[in-house]
């Protein structure tokens, strides 16, 4: 993107480190993480987690009015042979390890869940096959909990498909043990009306690997929450995501990654491209680096290409440094229009406009695809995204 | 014949919440075949001659006329220019994220050709023409222009060139940044595309030296906005020994 057209909303922050008195990450909250939704106030939109969120469209799923119907949500799950696949109880130790819900939606999700999904796969096993869960929205309101546990060294690819139409309300957790690599793709390719809201949680072990890519297409109102912890030191945390917000969509994604343990690291990139009346993408990118968490290194980026006029960014990016004594830390958010430079290159090579701009698009989202690491998933979301540009970009 | 015929072309741009004019008046018809030097002073408007003949949004046509085989290329947007046999080697190409070389040149050629290249062919074609220009086969999965080096950059314009086969050429500054090897095999490249007799070339520099490599037909100084003498091979010799000196202090109003 060329300079000029950049408007910065953040900066890098190495090298001039602000050390907070008190996190602000958990001071800003309306109440204190709790697995009970009876602990949250019911939000009015004021609240700092909810001030970008049209409440109105939630359908009920913050104030208590949405009631689960029978035919919410179809979750069906594809695992590879010794992969553990469960369906279990609200008593289950293995639920709401991963993280404490924080805010009322993900509370209501943790409290109002009749069966939970459990996929486990054994310590030191490498699938080679990815483990495929779909999740299809039937037209009703559910809600759901899923958790995905990876023993040591185990290492596993997770795809979540999220289709169809529902107003769901669902957690994830992620728990991974000692030395596990875990990928997880979760993809939000909901019909035009479908409300989905969700906090994922991932705990990630001592020397472990955690890659997220958030994809999100569809729906009338996205938000989803993903959140790191570390359970030990030499965690990795790669969080990737990408959205493309068309007229009247609200997409919002909400990232924590709280570096609790010392020598961690965290790389957070999330790019958003933005089209029609009223598309609003919403980024929220907070890292806490904790007193005790020394030799962090942290990076997190969003940028948000903004294809026509009437559609609106809120990107804000918040790191808290409560030690000095880290290897790194910096973000970045910029928010643009198309760049002309590039428009003019490729059309000076005799591309026609409308090609060239589906390129560049398709071309500011490869960058990212690029680093999933996973051939076939990179294949499918290039192809999507695609799709999205042949309806879209005219 | 191919033919470009520039007439009278006035041209501003937008600077400062003023408008100022930069070419006042040239004049210059280039034919299949031919190559014409253009060269000039730093500020000269060389480059935004390159520029506005390729239609960049930046520079406003105030008068005058530019046919490409009597056809208005004024009239027609950017890609439209491409197609009816323009080209633009730039100085500053821009990297394109996410976009590879091999997928650039394909969607180009589709366009230009007006149909996909068989892709057999097509690699053959392609490996060929950058084996000839030093690159190396990785090149073509790189994403356009990013982390290139100012030599693999201007490779990248020629390869184009070499893959494009326009009807005129303009080169702005293809050889600024580049070390001897790199001005050697950039106009060998060059000199391939002029041998084909298909096209005509529009050379614009600041220096002689890539003269040593690619003989000119026709030397054209700019200064001030037009061209203010025209002359053989010879004249960039004239240039060689003098410098810029007696145009920007007698020929050009404003450098």
């Amino acid at each position: 993107m060329a300079e000029a057209q950049n408007s910065p909303v953040g900066s890098t922050t190495a090298g001039a480190i602000a050390v907070a008195a008190e996190s602000t990450v958990a001071t800003r909250m309306s109440a204190p993480p709790s697995f009970d939704v009876a602990d949250f106030p019911v939000p009015h939109g004021r609240e700092e987690e909810w001030r970008f969120t049209p409440l109105e469209r939630l359908r009920g799923l913050h104030d208590g009015t949405a009631v689960a119907t029978g035919e919410g949500v179809k979750t069906a799950v594809e695992a590879p042979e010794g992969v553990g696949v469960e369906l279990v109880g609200r008593d289950d130790a293995r639920i709401g390890r991963g993280g404490v819900p924080a805010d009322r939606v993900a509370a209501q999700a943790h409290s109002a869940f009749e069966l939970a999904s459990v996929v486990t796969v054994p310590k030191e096993t490498v699938l080679t096959e990815p483990i495929r869960i779909t999740v299809h929205g039937e037209g009703g309101v559910a809600y759901g909990h899923q958790v995905v546990e990876l023993g040591a060294f185990a290492e596993a690819v997770v795809v979540i498909d999220h289709t169809g139409d529902a107003v769901l309300a669902a957690n994830v957790d992620y728990i991974l043990g000692d030395g596990a690599k875990l990928t997880v793709v979760s993809v939000q390719d909901w019909d035009d009306k479908a409300v989905h809201v969700g906090q994922h949680n991932a705990l990630v072990g001592r020397d472990a690997t955690f890659k997220s890519v958030v994809v999100t297409f569809g729906g009338d109102l996205v938000r989803l929450h993903p959140r790191v912890a570390y359970a030990g030191p030499g965690g990795e945390a790669q969080l990737f995501g990408l959205y493309f917000t068309d007229a009247g969509q609200h997409q919002e994604h909400r990232l924590l990654v709280d570096h609790n343990t010392p020598h961690c690291t965290s790389n957070v990139v999330y790019k958003g491209a933005l089209q029609g009346q009223d598309a609003h993408a919403v980024w929220i990118g907070d890292v806490l680096i904790e007193a005790r968490a020394e030799g962090t290194d942290t990076y997190e980026m969003n940028r948000n290409l903004v294809l026509t006029d009437g559609a609106r960014v809120d990107s804000v990016p918040n790191l808290e440094i409560e030690t000095g004594e880290i290897v790194g830390a910096g973000h970045a958010s910029t928010t643009g229009r198309f760049d002309d430079e590039q428009l003019f290159y490729l059309m000076a090579r005799g591309i026609p406009e409308k090609d060239a701009r589906r390129l560049v698009v398709r071309g500011f989202f490869a960058e990212l695809v690029q680093q999933i690491g996973v051939p076939d998933i990179e294949e499918r979301l290039l192809a999507k995204i695609a799709e999205e540009l042949e309806a879209s970009v005219a | 014949m191919a033919t470009l015929e520039i007439r009278d072309l006035h041209v501003t741009v937008e600077a400062d919440n003023a408008t100022k004019e930069i070419l006042k008046g040239v004049d210059l018809t280039v034919k299949q075949g031919e190559t014409h030097a253009i060269m000039g002073p730093n500020g000269s408007g060389k480059s935004t001659l390159a520029y506005s003949l390729a239609g960049h949004p930046k520079y406003t046509i105030t008068g005058g006329t530019v046919l490409l085989d009597g056809e208005d290329v004024l009239e027609m947007s950017v890609d439209e220019r491409a197609r009816a046999g323009l080209f633009l080697a730039m100085q500053y190409p821009v990297e394109v994220p996410g976009v590879s070389v091999s997928n650039f040149l394909r969607t180009s050629a589709t366009a230009i050709r007006g149909e996909a290249p068989k892709l057999r062919t097509w690699v053959k074609e392609v490996k060929e023409a950058m084996q000839r220009l030093n690159m190396d086969p990785s090149f073509a999965e790189r994403n356009v222009n990013e982390g290139f080096s100012g030599g693999e950059k201007k490779r990248h314009e020629i390869l184009q060139l070499e893959l494009l086969k326009p009807k005129v050429a303009i080169l702005d500054e293809t050889d600024s940044g580049l070390d001897v090897d790199a001005l050697r095999i950039v106009s060998e490249g060059v000199n391939r595309v002029r041998e084909s007799g298909e096209v005509g070339t529009l050379l614009i520099t600041h220096y002689t030296r890539i003269l040593r490599y690619i003989k000119p037909d026709h030397v054209h100084v700019f200064s001030g906005g037009r061209i203010v003498e025209s002359g053989g091979a010879e004249l960039a010799d004239k240039l060689e020994d003098e410098g810029y000196e007696a145009y920007t202090t007698k020929g050009g109003a404003s450098a």
